[in-house]
């Protein structure tokens, strides 16, 4: 009887999923757990695999270190496929597991949204290195979100710096064309804020081109492109929009070195394909590049890979995504440094801890030497007020092979940003009727 | 041996027209609403809560509102995440516009502008039919993901076009925990299943399917199809607006367009068609398989590639996952066409002859 088939399939395919969820799980109670939620399915797998390669590699080095003062890393990955949904299911099933989450890097500036509102609750810090909402900079109102090293209002705010010096200054950008090419969701609409304003003060139009998920159709926003002959165009893409996008630049003739794209539109899966029609594209470097010399990639090509126990291909080791995904792992991990040494070395840091650690996270140009990041980025010192911590970038070119630097070190202009994130990050703690730290708590 | 309604007489017509009129059912419809008031939240772990039972019990409403609309009233609709997102902005505006707005008056106000917009939408009904009135609802999901991602006083000029909410008080109950929102979530859904399992037996209920089924019939014993049809988009999207309103406030908090886009609306029809069109018990098992099965199957796979000593990575457990979901949509309507509804009641009726089939 096909009922009850049926009926003795589910009740063994429970029985199943009830040991899947009771098994128990190995771990000492000192370690130190990290839900990895990344995507290596989907539209955006080709950006989304070398970041999570390059986080989990990092969390292997640091054991391979020995750990945080004898602390291991332990991680769970979860599949988001970057859709919001996915990501939020990820965060709940992986959030108690192993002792509890320290902290949370979602990639993804829609999940980012929605787990803004549950950490408070849940207790555990929202990394968002280089995306997230730009107000959570004010650490007063978005206790527990942490854009370290930059958000998207200072790369938009750097990329107009940058373009200004070319000019020669930011008198001549007024009556100037900027086109910003963005993916339609709440990471493409970030920078647009920023970019109203500025083109207030120094007097340039701006035009908003919005691209539907995924960014494959692109053709009629090129063609407003071609009419509009704009003299600059900003790329706010992410997968295989990006690389859709310069082919599309190519097809329609417009100039590649007069696109700029923000640093999630700039690494190698981006340009690649696109080969020597991508050169002279430029794009944000937030803070790295590709940094195949770097001291750290070395170690983890010698300690890791060299052993057969790296995360996914030895070319990707250095490459911009994959370093972007050490760098990530690497503040979250010196941020548990930070709180071991207030809450106790070599012990078992709780979310709240973290969160300490986050918030006085110094890292100077020598504990940058020493961890192997010499030359690949610039000191970050955070506080409770400010969890950016550094708004440095610069501007990098694809020549057709590889990425170089192709300007110096702009920092974003905080006399431009700070109202903007008081603003809007006032207009928050208003609607979630929420009363900003003072100092004073802070020192809790 | 025990479902069997053997020597019960009903005496009056009240007790032959109640909703269960065999008390076994009566029963374990009770049990089962008692359970989930009383047992579960004491049982359950917070991942269960969040992750699976809301999203099911407000896209279980969701669904319903599509069933209303599609299944008993058969107007095809593509533009039930369109509704939905009505719903939440519209509730999310009257919560911060309108000072003092109770939270549950804000979202059933949403509802009924949902319902409003929903007649709007629902006018071509009158029209065209079949797959072009679902090419015509297509209209009703890409102007309000338009509205909502272009126009700032419907988001409040939030930049990146994302709004959120605080918690939401009902009478004084703040409801911020997992067990709170759950308990609200269903009491909300138990109503409202109630109140749609009337409105179908009913007057005009009757009037959707008549129409559903022959429309120039159902015209000619004195049917205005004006008054069905959009009656039917009222209901439907007041249920989608409810339904949405909560998925915003209570599931996430913090929304964006993206979260009522096509797909929730494919999504939503797949759930009445896998559910079963034309029941309401079909709107909770589309939901439960189209919500719990994908998570379900992303859980044990890795365990299964276990038992075999099998490393599975995360990349080829979605695949797998995908492949397998598929296969089982396909397995079902070729099983039962009518949906997983009809699979139920065919069990119940092999169970009033069980153990002893002729």
């Amino acid at each position: 009887m096909k009922l009850r088939k049926l009926a003795v399939a589910a009740s063994i395919a429970a029985i199943g999923f009830s040991a899947a969820l009771t098994a128990p799980a190995a771990y000492a109670a000192e370690d130190q757990f990290f839900p990895v939620l990344a995507y290596r399915t989907g539209a955006y797998a080709p950006n989304g695999a070398p970041w999570a390669n390059g986080f989990v590699d990092y969390m292997k080095l640091t054991n391979a270190r020995g750990g945080v003062n004898g602390v291991k890393m332990i991680w769970e990955e979860c599949e988001t496929a970057y859709a919001t949904d996915r990501g939020v299911e990820c965060y709940e099933r992986l959030k108690g597991k192993h002792g509890g989450a320290t902290a949370v890097q979602p990639l993804s500036t829609g999940i980012t949204f929605a787990l803004t509102e549950k950490a408070p609750v849940d207790k555990i810090p929202v990394i968002t290195a280089g995306y997230g909402r730009s107000e959570s900079q004010n650490g007063a109102v978005f206790g527990w979100n942490f854009p370290l090293v930059g958000t998207y209002w200072s790369g938009a705010d750097v990329l107009v710096q940058h373009i200004a010096k070319k000019e020669g200054g930011f008198d001549k950008l007024k009556g100037k064309k900027i086109t910003l090419v963005y993916h339609d969701s709440p990471y493409g609409k970030e920078p647009i804020a920023l970019l109203q304003e500025r083109a207030k003060m120094h007097g340039f139009n701006l035009s908003l081109l919005p691209v539907a998920h995924p960014g494959v159709e692109q053709k009629a926003t090129w063609l407003q492109i071609r009419q509009n002959k704009p003299d600059y165009v900003f790329l706010w893409g992410w997968g295989v929009m990006n690389s859709t996008a310069i082919k599309e630049a190519q097809a329609t003739g417009y100039p590649r070195e007069k696109m700029y794209g923000v640093w999630w539109s700039g690494a190698e899966p981006d340009v690649k394909d696109v080969g020597d029609g991508a050169k002279g594209y430029n794009a944000l470097a937030m803070q790295h590049g590709a940094e195949p010399n770097a001291k750290v990639v070395k170690e983890v090509l010698e300690k890791l890979h060299a052993k057969g126990q790296g995360t996914g291909p030895k070319e990707e080791v250095g490459q911009v995504l994959y370093m972007r995904g050490l760098i990530s792992a690497m503040v979250q991990t010196e941020a548990v440094r930070v709180a071991q040494g207030r809450y106790g070395k070599g012990k078992h840091i709780t979310g709240e801890q973290m969160r300490w650690g986050l918030e006085n996270l110094n890292l100077d140009q020598k504990a940058l030497d020493g961890l192997g990041f010499a030359g690949v980025m610039r000191p970050v010192h955070t506080t409770c007020i400010d969890h950016m911590g550094s708004g440095f970038a610069r501007v990098h070119t694809w020549d057709g092979k590889k990425w170089n630097f192709s300007s110096d070190w702009y920092e974003a202009d905080q006399k431009v940003l700070r109202p903007m994130v008081m603003l809007a990050s006032g207009k928050y703690a208003e609607e979630k009727k929420i009363t900003p730290r003072t100092p004073e708590d802070c020192k809790k | 041996m025990f479902y069997r309604e053997n020597g019960q007489f009903k005496t009056s017509y009240k007790s032959d027209q109640q909703i269960f009129p065999i008390p076994q059912d009566r029963w374990a419809i009770l049990a089962i609403i008692a359970i989930a008031f009383f047992v579960i939240p004491l049982m359950v772990d917070e991942y269960l809560f969040r992750a699976i039972l809301i999203p099911f019990l407000i896209l279980s409403l969701a669904a319903l509102g599509v069933n209303i609309l599609v299944g008993y009233c058969g107007q095809i609709t593509l533009g039930a995440g369109a509704f939905m997102a009505v719903g939440a902005y519209a509730a999310y505006n009257f919560l911060i516009r309108v000072s003092g707005m109770p939270a549950l008056g804000a979202i059933l106000l949403g509802g009924f502008t949902a319902a409003a917009v929903g007649i709007v939408f629902g006018i071509p009904s009158l029209r065209v039919r079949g797959l072009y009135l679902a090419v015509a609802t297509l209209a009703a999901q890409f102007f309000w993901d338009w509205a909502f991602l272009r126009v700032k006083w419907f988001t409040n000029d939030a930049s990146s076009g994302s709004v959120s909410v605080a918690d939401i008080d009902v009478f004084g109950w703040i409801v911020n925990t997992p067990t709170d929102k759950y308990l609200f979530c269903l009491g909300i859904l138990v109503i409202f299943s109630l109140m749609a399992k009337n409105l179908v037996r009913g007057n005009m209920g009757r009037q959707w399917m008549a129409i559903r089924d022959m429309d120039v019939a159902a015209t000619v014993i004195g049917i205005r199809p004006l008054y069905a049809k959009l009656t039917a988009f009222a209901v439907s999207s007041f249920y989608l607006g409810v339904a949405g309103a909560l998925w915003g406030m209570i599931n996430l908090g913090s929304w964006e367009p993206a979260a009522f886009s096509i797909d929730r609306s494919f999504q939503l029809l797949f759930m009445v068609i896998i559910g079963g069109m034309g029941a309401i018990a079909g709107s909770f098992f589309g939901a439960a398989f189209i919500v719990i099965l994908p998570i379900f199957l992303n859980q044990i796979l890795p365990v299964i590639g276990g038992l075999f000593g099998l490393e599975v990575s995360i990349a080829l457990v979605s695949h797998v996952e995908i492949m397998i979901f598929g296969a089982l949509i396909v397995f079902f309507l070729i099983v039962e066409p009518h949906g997983i509804a009809r699979l139920w009641s065919t069990g119940r009726e092999k169970l009033r002859l069980w153990p002893f089939p002729h």
